[in-house]
């Protein structure tokens, strides 16, 4: 694994009128690893997704993804360097076809405009069939196999899940970001959306992964960074966050020294 | 084929007027098609679609009457009309971009009404637009020197101007059609519907929703330039009472009852909403006959059966006469989840 790091969030604040929601928040995500994001409810873990990806602007800090500044510019612009991501309530255009969402994905990377939609001129034809044809390969990466046609709002809820993550990948990201990617599923799904994860880090995918499963972060993730009340209070291998005593109390609530145990 | 001879059936079966109201009906096919742009593919609602309409019909006008003395040919003004209206259509669209739904139903709405009170107030200190006397005496289209503005007799017949316009209009709803087709089989028809389901989702994979809304705003409006164009030069007159409110939300009628985001169904809905009122004229003659005099008004009926009309689409067809593709599946798996979900409560029960 190469130790260059990719995406490198320094110093981010984010303030909703007085409310500070990320404190200086500073993370260092390696090519090539699963880095884990956690901490309990409210802790400003999408705040932070949000930050990155755009749809928020920041209060201050920088992010830099493999050295080149993300902060101001605009959602669809980060997509193109390379950034993609999952949402945590799943949101497919839910009236489009599963194959049709992941085309969708493939926009940033295909260039046909009006003239070339109406034309339809070769170039477009085959940068269509091109289209299709990634898209396809990549429902079946994540183990869509025939569901195409079906509307992605009627998908079951595990492939739903897959589904965005289909789409997100068509954008050719070289970090993929995951809100809660396997929230609700059953053990089963969740181990097999492990191994898409694993499956995605050997492709060459940095995954940054937003997780409650304690045991899913803690058995994939190569480190796992923990915020709470917008600060991150812990960074490191998943065996040493676990041993933290600010973790411990931020999940457990903290007995303060000395008192009587009850 | 039947569409090239459609004309002279209806000309010899009902008479001359209806080849008339064939050519409304293209016109509105135009409008539809191109609002259907801005609704159906990308879910934008514009309530003030009629003022590109208007602003092709203006600038026809202006460049092709006695109104500035200038004499211009059609195929020049067309599409400098239709650019405009283009033009417009960014003006438009650029401010409402963070509007969405009912907020943007409401700024669209101003600014139809916008464009109608300036083009009714406008010939003072400079008269521009001739006020509501409208323009008149407008040039009718001219193709290598035969002027579509007199009637050709030949054969002994005689053909009003209103058919050669059945053709001119066909043939740029057929180049409509076809663009509007190409374009929702495309990246950026994708691109449209992906903004329509989802915006913060369609930022997110990449698509410049500024630009794509932009894009859809304009294209839309070009329709209703080249559409207004058209219109003025086939009336030969034109006032700010053609361009209201209800205009627009006839034109909007037409893709809701045809089926959004559907090009036949917006065809389907544009041709009932221009022929049915049409066709309700023959009740007041029916009535003469039976009853001697006109018990109910067939212009205060049209209204009657219109809202009826709609509310039973509302019931029955919610989501068109002929609806897209997605729009029936998402209709119809509606209640195959239902179903499904009813097997599954028995299946637990056995």
């Amino acid at each position: 694994m190469s130790t260059a790091s990719l995406l490198q969030v320094s110093c981010v604040t984010k303030r909703f009128g007085g409310l500070a929601a990320l404190e200086e928040v500073s993370l260092d995500v390696r090519a090539g690893e699963i880095y884990g994001l956690i901490g309990p409810n409210g802790a400003g873990k999408t705040t932070l997704f949000n930050c990155m990806t755009g749809l928020y602007s920041l209060t201050s800090g920088a992010v830099k993804l493999a050295g080149a500044p993300l902060q101001g510019l605009k959602p669809h612009q980060i997509v193109k360097c390379g950034f993609a991501r999952t949402f945590q309530n799943i949101r497919l255009f839910a009236n489009m076809t599963a194959l049709e969402n992941v085309m969708v994905g493939r926009h940033p990377r295909s260039r046909a405009g009006i003239l070339g939609a109406v034309l339809r001129g070769r170039g477009t034809r085959a940068e269509e069939a091109d289209i299709r044809d990634q898209a396809r390969s990549l429902m079946d990466y994540v183990g869509l196999h025939n569901k195409g046609r079906t509307l992605a709002g009627h998908l079951a809820y595990g492939d739903q899940r897959r589904l965005e993550i289909a789409r997100a990948l068509a954008t050719e990201p070289k970090l993929l970001a995951l809100d809660e990617p396997v929230a609700g599923m059953n053990p089963s799904e969740r181990r097999q959306m492990g191994e898409l994860f694993l499956r995605l880090r050997a492709g060459g995918v940095t995954l940054l992964l937003i997780e409650h499963d304690v045991k899913l972060v803690m058995g994939l993730c190569d480190r796992v960074a923990v915020l709470d009340y917008g600060r991150k209070i812990a960074e490191g291998d998943a065996a040493s966050v676990q041993r933290d005593a600010a973790v411990i109390a931020a999940y457990l609530g903290s007995t303060p020294v000395g008192a009587a145990p009850t | 084929m039947l569409l090239a001879i459609l004309p002279f059936l209806m000309g010899f079966g009902l008479g001359n007027a209806w080849v008339r109201v064939l050519d409304f009906v293209l016109l509105y096919v135009l409008l539809a098609i191109g609002l259907n742009i801005v609704v159906g593919y990308a879910g934008l609602l514009d309530l003030g679609y009629i003022a590109f309409y208007a602003l092709g019909a203006y600038l026809y006008a202006w460049l092709a009457s006695p109104h500035f003395g200038l004499h211009l040919p059609f195929w020049l003004v067309l599409p400098l009309g239709a650019m405009l209206a283009g033009l417009f259509g960014v003006l438009l669209g650029a401010p409402t971009l963070r509007l969405r739904g009912d907020y943007l139903a409401i700024v669209t709405l101003g600014f139809g009404e916008i464009i109608r009170i300036f083009m009714n107030n406008l010939n003072a200190p400079f008269n521009l637009t001739n006020g509501p006397q409208g323009m008149n005496l407008i040039d009718p289209v001219s193709i290598a020197g035969f002027s579509f503005g007199k009637p050709l007799h030949v054969f002994g017949m005689t053909f009003p101007p209103t058919y050669f316009y059945y053709y001119l209009f066909l043939a740029f709803t057929l180049l409509a059609i076809f663009v509007a087709l190409r374009l929702q089989d495309s990246r950026i028809g994708r691109a449209w519907a992906a903004i329509r389901e989802d915006e913060i989702a369609a930022a997110a994979m990449g698509i410049n929703t500024r630009n794509m809304k932009l894009l859809a705003f304009a294209m839309g409006a070009t329709f209703g330039g080249l559409a207004g164009g058209l219109f003025a030069a086939f009336q030969g007159f034109i006032s700010p009472e053609s361009f209201n409110l209800w205009e627009s939300i006839l034109v909007l009628c037409m893709i809701v009852l045809g089926g959004m985001g559907n090009i036949p169904g917006v065809i389907l809905g544009a041709v009932l909403l221009t022929v049915i009122p049409e066709a309700l004229r023959y009740l007041g003659d029916l009535q003469r006959a039976t009853l001697g005099h006109v018990a109910v008004d067939p212009a205060d009926l049209r209204m009657l059966l219109f809202g009826v009309a709609l509310v039973a689409m509302m019931l029955f067809r919610p989501a068109g006469l002929l609806p897209s593709h997605q729009r029936k599946r998402e209709f119809a798996a509606e209640d195959g989840v239902a179903e499904q979900e009813q097997a599954n409560l028995y299946d637990t029960r056995a």
